[in-house]
């Protein structure tokens, strides 16, 4: 009994060694990068170093034009150290698998109308980190080309950019597939999350604000997740183009106000689920374009403009247990035709009533106005609403449809908000 | 004392009133007749300030009307058809006079007594009868003791009772010397009250004297007649 | 001053106790109660009492208006026997009829609201509600007067209220939806904005439009809009046409009331 235990307990002893032996040869030493100390600047620390090593970058400026880490490191400031790439391309270009960046502030990388400067560049690298760091002032923040299993998480990025062309992106991907980009903050960039050509990304907990003209763009990436993510008064809002197979929810979509500017722009996307999102205060809630076959549940549409503005290129797609709450306009749409189905939502603007006391009203719901056909023709028309004169027409045409689609009814509307 | 200049009204195409004078005294009841629509609520309105002149001028004891209002103090008017405020009581719309006269006269409570208005006074307008009205605009024309008092048909609505009490009441302030005009189609009360008449026809005065001269004008001892006879008189000459 | 004051007061009290004021009183006490208790939405409540009120209260502002002052003839001969002048008497009924249709749809609001609304969120708007409803009840009640005095007929009168109610609240945004499909090819959104100051009833409609409908608003020729009566030179404007809807049919229904034979 005993020799058996002290023979565990030496090879517990035995295996402790091993490890301790390994860790040093696959973890690496630390190299401190210190103004004070022996090493200086990171240049030197990235020359000096091995795979698997540490480089702790102690507080200070570091001015040092671009890096390149070209081995498989870890890159960890202390109370963050800024790195100011002084208006001279990019500051740091990843082109090693497994890089972790951690705790810095990169500052002014550089504004170039032929170089896609970035504070942080990756270029066909597998398995890197970037966490925590904060981006202020860069023409792109990070950029990803050709990577995958990646993360971008926690970071900080803000722009002042006043012009689309001066400006470059929060969160570049270009040919990147199953990336995680999550509780990231993007400010003030020209398009706050860009996609192209990007294949199983996770986008979750990003709050993407005030920034020039997308909250997040994307285009032919499909099969991605985007969920409990804000985006906040953006130029444009959100545009999503040319995908299939998008899975969106519990995203926020708020406050983007314009002519232009849409709390989502979907374009040519088809086989998706949206639900569960809030779309509150934009002019446009959803913008649809040639889309098929989505699914939309659950959302709320609050206080908007145009809760949903749907082309006649549309087919297919669904709507059910939506709430469109106080909205200017619920639905508009670009002809008489409608194959799409609306059911089991709950319109506020509903007067219909429920004998049965089923929940669902006994008469059918037409959410798309006359008045709202009348401001797509003359916008000007707009400064009418909610007068006794437009009330009359929208009644009189709800009762005999000459103008609105007659089929886009929803016959079961909701008599109570869904929860 | 009542002075008027020259007075001139028109409605529209319809002349009312055609250059009149005429000199109300006082101490003397005058009363105004004339067929319907000859001028004689046009006259007493002009009087009260209800209605404008198109030119002339009036004067209420030297005071020229239609600048200073304050000359309405001194008249007491009881108009044709009474109406007041529906949602009022009597006693609110009276003090409410009062108010607006700044003045503390009190109700006459004879007066009160002899209409039996006590029940009436704490009732809201519209719930009154036309009589009940009418006495209420009589305890109003004479409640502030003015110089001046302005009866339009008074006696219409009035039961018998009530109307011989205010003809009595009318005699009694003759004699305290106030000015006293009255319309009337009923000949006998105005031939029992008024010392002086005016006849109105279309608006021009055809006669001003006293009620014997009038008769003996005429040669007939009933004023009804006499007033008949001249408004004959009056068609013939116009068709003449 | 002190007359005027005198007259106003008795009026209160007579209109006050008018069996219509007591209907205009609870039908707003029902209406707001109702919208506030089982709307559950705060806002929603006062964007219904809104539609609610930029139609009623011009609708019962002017008939009852110009009725009260065909059935004050009367009332009015009395009073002129009474050592009064005309521009007390005539301001003393004014007030006195548009006060207590201001009071009534006030306390129809306020009531409910202070009960089951949601007094600190929704303060503001039910302050642009209630102002919107005053001044709206002074401008229909000072065209009323002025109506009313013009036409000595009752029944043409009446007609005539109730043709500019219809013009102010439907053929006049009528006239200007064909405006603006007739000159499309032309940038009309300023002579819009002229030709809605223009209106009262549009005006309070479009303050709430900017309350209510401000995303739909930020987009297309909206924005012109809401740059427009969003800023302060706007609201200005708003304002003193507003108050000249006030002024001038007064004066001109006073200058006619001076003149007037009872």
């Amino acid at each position: 009994m005993y020799k058996r235990i002290s023979h565990i307990a030496r090879s517990i002893k035995l295996s402790v060694l091993v490890i301790l032996l390994l860790s040093a040869v696959m973890f690496g030493k630390e190299i401190v990068v210190s103004q004070n100390g022996n090493i200086k600047t990171i240049c030197e620390a990235l020359k000096i170093s091995r795979d698997g090593d540490r480089i702790v970058v102690e507080p200070g400026t570091y001015k040092e034009g671009n890096l390149v880490v070209n081995k498989e490191i870890e890159l960890i400031g202390k109370y963050f150290p800024l790195i100011d790439g002084s208006d001279e391309g990019s500051i740091l270009t990843i082109r090693s698998n497994g890089v972790f960046v951690k705790g810095f502030v990169f500052a002014h990388a550089k504004v170039s109308f032929i170089n896609d400067n970035a504070a942080i560049k990756l270029d066909s690298v597998k398995n890197c980190i970037i966490q925590g760091n904060k981006f202020i002032d860069n023409f792109f923040a990070i950029y990803l080309s050709q990577s995958s299993f990646c993360k971008i998480l926690d970071n900080n990025i803000i722009a002042y950019g006043k012009r689309e062309t001066t400006s470059g992106n929060g969160i570049h991907l270009w040919y990147c597939k199953n990336i995680e980009i999550a509780n990231n903050k993007i400010e003030g960039q020209r398009d706050g999350i860009y996609f192209e050509f990007v294949i199983s990304a996770k986008i979750h907990d990003n709050y993407s604000k005030d920034n020039i003209r997308y909250g997040m763009h994307f285009m032919f990436s499909d099969s991605c997740n985007y969920w409990n993510n804000t985006f906040q008064n953006n130029g444009a809002g959100v545009a999503v183009m040319y995908t299939k197979y998008v899975e969106m929810y519990k995203n926020n979509f708020k406050n983007n106000w314009g002519a232009e500017s849409y709390g989502l722009l979907l374009k040519e996307i088809s086989d998706s689920k949206i639900y569960s999102n809030n779309f509150y205060k934009n002019t446009t809630g959803i913008y649809m374009e040639g889309c098929n076959r989505i699914a939309f549940s659950e959302n709320n549409f609050d206080n908007n403009g145009w809760a949903v503005k749907l082309m006649s290129n549309s087919l297919n797609n669904i709507f059910t247990k939506n709430n469109f709450l106080n909205n200017t306009f619920d639905i508009v749409t670009s002809s008489r035709n409608n194959f799409n189905s609306f059911s089991e939502n709950y319109w506020s603007d509903y007067k219909g009533y429920d004998l049965n006391r089923d929940g669902v009203g006994d008469v059918p719901f037409h959410p798309v106005k006359l008045s709202s056909l009348m401001v797509q023709q003359q916008p000007a028309s707009m400064i009418l609403l909610r007068s006794l004169f437009i009330g009359l027409l929208d009644v009189a045409e709800s009762v005999i449809p000459a103008l609105t689609p007659e089929t886009l009814i929803d016959n079961k509307p909701m008599m109570r908000q869904i929860n | 004392m009542i002075r008027i200049e020259n007075i001139e009204k028109k409605f529209g195409n319809v002349t009312a009133l055609r250059k009149i004078d005429l000199e109300i005294r006082s101490g003397k009841v005058t009363a105004i007749v004339g067929p319907n629509g000859s001028g004689k609520t046009t006259l007493i309105k002009s009087i009260l300030g209800l209605v404008k002149p198109d030119s002339g001028k009036i004067f209420v004891d030297g005071k020229f009307v239609n600048g200073d209002y304050s000359y309405k103090r001194h008249i007491g008017y009881m108009p044709q058809i009474a109406r007041y405020p529906e949602n009022l009581k009597v006693n609110e719309v009276i003090s409410m006079i009062k108010d607006l006269r700044n003045s503390d006269s009190e109700i006459n409570p004879e007066l009160l007594e002899a209409f039996n208005l006590y029940k009436e006074m704490n009732k809201p307008f519209r719930t009154l009868s036309g009589g009940t009205r009418q006495k209420v605009s009589v305890l109003i024309a004479f409640m502030f003791d003015p110089q001046i008092l302005i009866f339009d048909e008074p006696t219409s609505g009035l039961d018998p009772v009530s109307s011989s009490y205010f003809k009595d009441l009318v005699r009694k302030e003759k004699q305290k010397g106030k000015t006293i005009i009255l319309t009337s189609h009923i000949m006998s009360e105005i031939q029992e009250l008024s010392d002086s008449i005016v006849f109105l026809l279309d608006g021009k005065i055809h006669f001003h004297g006293s009620i014997d001269n009038l008769l003996a004008e005429q040669e007939e001892d009933k004023l009804e007649r006499a007033i008949a006879r001249m408004m004959t008189e009056v068609s013939n000459e116009t068709y003449k | 001053m002190k007359l005027i004051n005198k007259i106003f007061r008795y009026e209160l009290s007579n209109v006050l106790r008018s069996k219509w004021i007591i209907f205009y009183t609870l039908f707003f006490l029902v209406v707001s109660y109702s919208l506030f208790a089982f709307t559950g939405n705060n806002s929603k409540a006062i964007l219904s009492l809104m539609n609610i009120v930029i139609i009623i209260i011009p609708l019962v502002s002017i008939i009852f208006g110009t009725m009260y002052l065909y059935n004050s003839r009367e009332f009015v001969e009395m009073m002129l026997c009474q050592p009064i002048d005309r521009k007390s008497l005539f301001f003393g009924i004014y007030s006195g009829t548009a006060v207590p249709l201001s009071l009534s749809f006030v306390s129809g609001v306020i009531i409910p609201f202070l009960l089951r609304g949601n007094v600190q969120n929704q303060f503001g708007l039910l302050m642009l509600l209630l102002i919107t409803g005053v001044l709206l009840t002074f401008i229909f009640t000072s065209v009323s007067f002025l109506v009313s005095l013009k036409n000595n007929d009752k029944v043409k009168g009446l007609g005539f209220s109730i043709l500019i109610w219809l013009l102010m609240s439907i053929i006049y945004d009528s006239i200007i939806l064909l405006v603006i499909y007739i000159f499309q090819d032309y940038p009309v959104e300023n002579s819009v904005i002229v030709l809605s100051l223009i209106n009262p009833v549009d005006l309070g409609r479009i303050f709430f439009l900017l309350k209510f409908d401000i995303s739909a608003l930020m987009g297309y020729t909206g924005a012109v809009f809401q740059k427009f009566f969003g800023n302060t030179a706007g609201i200005i404007v708003s304002f003193i046409s507003l108050i000249l809807w006030i002024i001038l049919p007064q004066f001109f229904a006073f200058r006619n009331f001076k003149r007037k034979d009872f």
